[in-house]
């Protein structure tokens, strides 16, 4: 009966081999695909079970984990949540993170390779695994000014540092508070989360970057004026700016806001067709570029590209193959063309640095919690949309619009302001979107803005005819005063 | 013969205590981890727990060396390592349990199974002095085997417990009479099979050059299959029907040799469970839990929530585990009785789990060696029924919970919460122990 037994006993080896294989399968093999399975709270509970980096903005930590005695043990907690809520975001057990809670996720929860070492000096010295702290680019001043001037109307306030894309303020209104969100009580959690998401006015929505892309309207023309540029045309070049343009093709014709005559002739300068912004003008000299030209600019501001910075930003939109009437239209910023604050802040920053486009960004620093630097965001150019002459001459152009046009309500006294206000129709009977943007000083910018209030904010409540002139350059003055003032310029 | 006796023998008692105290050491430096990572340890507890371990070890030893002198060596420091880091486990489930606020003293409980099993152990040693003896209750056995088999179907003391009926209620206790049966069965099989053996594997009829059993020579194979079928559909208990044939047909290969038997007899099993599997839903849904048990929809109607769970667990302990008492093995139902493999595997990681795998190895291939060295067939019989039924086990139930096969309900021997199967699993190895003392000891001493 030996025979039988020494063979019995190799199939039992065999079926041990089989149970060894199959562990090394689950333990190994399959174990990055379990691990990520969103059913396993394990990675839930130790994510949140360990100490993640805290935000940093102006030197100040605004967003840290502190120990709670509960399984999770520790809590996110923010400090002045909805102020920087639009690029934090908000981390939470029951909906996971959203903002730059998660995009730099890695680095908050100490499992980015950038951190490897650190790690591993953790584990040798027995200590549990910490986070890297973030530090945003945000300026706290800067950010509160834009929160109180926007104060309840529905809109978007971003700042960038004109020459190094530096993002110096993002705030969308209305906004939410992520400590509400970052509870342990999962029915608490769940409450404030359904709350935000059934308001109608979209306190979820960072507008700035990512809610729905706006009709620019008449800051448009910043873009059209530097295709003009490029295609030979000055400041001074005489267009045609009729009362009524014929929309070719259409029995339409084309107005200027409120029906009235840019000038008294029939021809004025680009400059003051800027000034005023002559919308007859503006679409007469679309269709005579003709909308290839336009639409290689825009793409050369950023149009149709998705940023991060690093939160996504949503791609602003150009109409495909449109008619003589249709390119006459969105030559004015209506039609398709549509556009995030981001977008035109950048519009705004290119044109203040020369001609030359930064990569918009939020975060400045990333220190391991041993406050070494383990990155740190070197600028870079997104691309040179304007020569440098092309942008000195817009600049002025744009001086010309809060001197004496339609952005007077921007201007800072002792320091020159350029800029340009828009007021797009929203195609249904709302009020128009209100928008300026600009950037000052004008021959040395220090902050380049883009404001946008939706539906004229309170005036359009109001039933008054909101402007961006009236609206938006306001809020812009505010904030681009608050920078002067913090650098000394005023 | 005479010129033999000068031979010393070694029979390694003496390696026997130096692995003991590996065995021990292992058991108490695991207590002290999970005591450590809960902030209880107490040196004065732990101290009882070290001496307690070192008392039953060497009360193990010196009657083994006493009653036992030729008993194979490795197979007590075997089970007393996987004892002690099963008890650990379990504790450090309970404060895992504890936690979340529900009190449980598993652990402390399985202290006692695990002494009161010992003491069967010595009293197997002490009772049976020669293994052949128990040959005599071959019929008895064989009854009293179908009958605990059957005890948790009779009403009154049956009871069931999440779906299956495999408990009886003794004493305030509930028991599972199953893994008892398991070794009055073997013995029955080993009795019955020592004496049928010529019969069973020389007559029958030739076929595709095999020989195949005669029809009349089939009725204990048919009987078997019958119980173990009724087992599954009555009880609901797929582990231990899937046990029984399995132990069964491998202790009729070794005893006619005739591997047309096995054939035989997987060919009926894999009837009878396609046949189970098509007609009795709570088997189609294992099969199913199984085979899909990633699908979501199989995910969300529960049946394979406990085994992924278990998975999850698993996955994260990765190569090297979290560390005793550092991962969440509480997040697995049953973490501390059917998945207490997947609670080792998170915590110990893979190497912990081929760790506990190589040892039951050691054992298994230790009452195999057994087989191989006694020399009457009914020891021979014994000792292979009763390895392979340990090893069978750990596969049906790690395999389960690895999903190598489906899941079914069995214990997972000496690391698993639950008297029962500490207990029978504990006379199993006195068993084994007894029968081996046969095997190595020098044969002039044989009378």
């Amino acid at each position: 009966m030996n025979e039988p037994v020494r063979r019995l006993s190799v199939v039992i080896l065999v079926m041990f081999l089989v149970l060894m294989a199959g562990a090394s399968y689950i333990q190994v093999i399959s174990a990055n695909d379990l691990n990520a399975d969103g059913r396993n709270v394990r990675t839930l509970y130790r994510e949140f079970g360990s100490f993640r980096g805290p935000f940093v903005v102006d030197g100040e930590t605004v967003v840290k984990s502190v120990p709670v005695d509960d399984p999770f043990n520790y809590q996110r907690t923010y400090a002045d949540g909805p102020l920087y809520a639009a690029a934090t975001g908000y981390y939470s057990i029951v909906y996971g993170r959203s903002g730059l809670e998660q995009t730099e996720n890695t680095l908050l929860n100490g499992s980015d390779d950038a951190l490897f070492w650190n790690r591993l000096g953790d584990l040798f010295a027995g200590r549990e695994q910490e986070g890297a702290s973030v530090s945003i680019t945000l300026d706290s001043t800067l950010q509160q000014v834009a929160t109180e001037q926007l104060g309840d109307q529905r809109g978007a306030v971003v700042a960038i540092d004109p020459t190094t894309g530096a993002i110096l303020a993002m705030v969308t209104s209305p906004t939410y508070d992520p400590a509400e969100l970052a509870g342990h009580n999962t029915e608490q959690v769940n409450e404030n989360y359904q709350k935000l998401l059934n308001d109608p006015t979209g306190p979820l929505v960072n507008r700035a970057i990512a809610g729905d892309t706006y009709p620019p309207g008449s800051v448009f023309k910043l873009v059209v004026s530097a295709a003009a540029l490029e295609s030979g045309y000055k400041p001074d070049t005489e267009v045609y700016a009729p009362q009524e343009l014929d929309l070719p093709g259409t029995s339409a014709t084309m107005t200027n806001y409120g029906g009235e005559k840019c000038t008294s002739g029939d021809t004025m300068t680009l400059a003051d067709a800027l000034r005023v912004s002559c919308n007859t003008a503006y679409a007469n000299l679309g269709m005579s570029l003709g909308w290839g030209v336009i639409e290689r600019k825009a793409k050369e501001f950023g149009w149709t590209d998705q940023i991060d910075i690093p939160l996504r930003a949503a791609a602003s939109n150009l109409p495909v193959d449109p008619d003589e009437a249709q390119t006459a239209m969105a030559s004015i910023g209506q039609y398709d063309d549509r556009a995030t604050p981001l977008q035109m802040a950048m519009v705004s920053a290119a044109i203040a640095n020369q001609g030359t486009l930064m990569n918009p960004y939020l975060v400045d620093t990333v220190r391991a919690p041993d406050l070494s630097v383990i990155q740190k965001t070197e600028p870079t150019e997104y691309g040179q949309p304007m020569t440098r002459s092309d942008a000195s001459k817009l600049r002025d152009m744009m001086v010309g619009v809060v001197d004496n046009g339609t952005g007077t309500r921007a201007q800072i006294p002792g320091v020159e302001v350029a800029g340009k206000t828009g007021t797009a129709e929203t195609g249904t009977d709302a009020p128009p979107h209100t928008w300026f943007v600009g950037f000052a000083p004008a021959d040395k910018p220090t902050i380049a803005i883009a404001v946008l209030v939706e539906n004229g904010g309170d005036l359009g409540a109001a039933g008054k005819d909101p402007t961006g002139g009236v609206v938006a350059a306001p809020i812009a003055k505010a904030v681009m005063q608050a920078k002067l003032a913090e650098d000394g310029d005023l | 013969m005479a010129t033999v006796a000068e031979i010393r023998v070694h029979r390694g008692r003496r390696s026997e205590v130096a692995l003991l105290a590996i065995a021990v050491l292992i058991a108490v430096l695991a207590r002290a981890l999970v005591d450590y990572h809960a902030d209880v340890l107490e040196l004065r507890d732990l101290g009882i727990y070290a001496l307690t371990a070192v008392g039953l070890a060497t009360t193990a030893h010196l009657v083994l060396r006493r009653y036992a002198p030729s008993a194979d060596t490795v197979l007590l420091p075997a089970v007393f390592a996987l004892n002690g880091i099963g008890i650990a486990m379990i504790r450090r489930i309970d404060f895992a349990y504890a936690e979340r606020g529900r009190d449980t003293t598993f652990g402390n409980v399985q202290i006692g199974w695990a002494i009161l099993g010992i003491a069967l152990m010595i009293g197997v040693i002490l009772l049976v002095r020669d293994h052949r003896v128990l040959r005599r209750y071959t019929y008895t056995a064989g009854l009293v085997g179908l009958i605990g088999l059957m005890l948790p179907l009779f009403p009154v003391i049956g009871t069931e417990i999440n779906g299956a009926r495999i408990w009886i209620h003794l004493f305030g206790r509930s028991l599972q009479p199953a893994e008892f049966a398991k070794i009055a069965l073997v013995i029955f099989f080993a009795g019955y099979l020592v004496t049928n053996r010529d019969t069973l594997a020389l007559a029958g009829p030739k076929f595709l050059g095999m020989r195949f059993p005669r029809p009349r020579d089939m009725g204990p194979l048919v009987l078997v299959w019958l119980a173990s079928m009724l087992v599954q559909v009555y009880e609901r208990d797929l582990g231990t029907s899937l046990l029984f044939f399995g132990v069964f047909l491998a202790m009729l290969y070794v005893a006619t040799e005739r591997l047309s038997w096995v054939i035989v007899g997987l060919g009926m099993f894999v009837a009878g469970a396609a046949f189970a599997g098509t007609v009795f839903a709570h088997v189609h849904s294992r099969y199913e839990a199984w085979l899909h048990a990633l699908d979501p929809a199989v995910y969300a109607s529960g049946a394979s929530e406990q085994l992924v769970r278990g998975l999850f667990g698993m996955a994260s302990g990765g190569l090297l585990g979290t560390g005793l008492g550092e991962g969440r093995p509480d997040l697995v139902p049953y973490a501390e009785s059917d998945f207490i493999i997947s609670s080792l595997g998170e915590e110990l990681g893979l190497t912990g789990v081929m760790a506990i795998l190589t040892l039951y190895v050691i054992i298994v291939q230790r009452a195999m060696r057994t087989a191989i060295g006694v020399r009457d067939g009914f020891g021979k019989l014994l000792a292979v029924g009763l390895g392979f039924s340990l090893a069978l086990q750990v596969f049906i139930v790690v395999g389960g919970v690895t999903r190598v096969i489906p899941l079914t309900g069995l214990t997972t021997p000496f690391l698993a919460y639950g008297g029962s199967s500490m207990l029978a699993n504990w006379i199993v190895v006195g068993l084994i122990l007894r029968i081996s003392d046969q095997a190595r000891r020098p044969s002039q001493e044989v009378s």
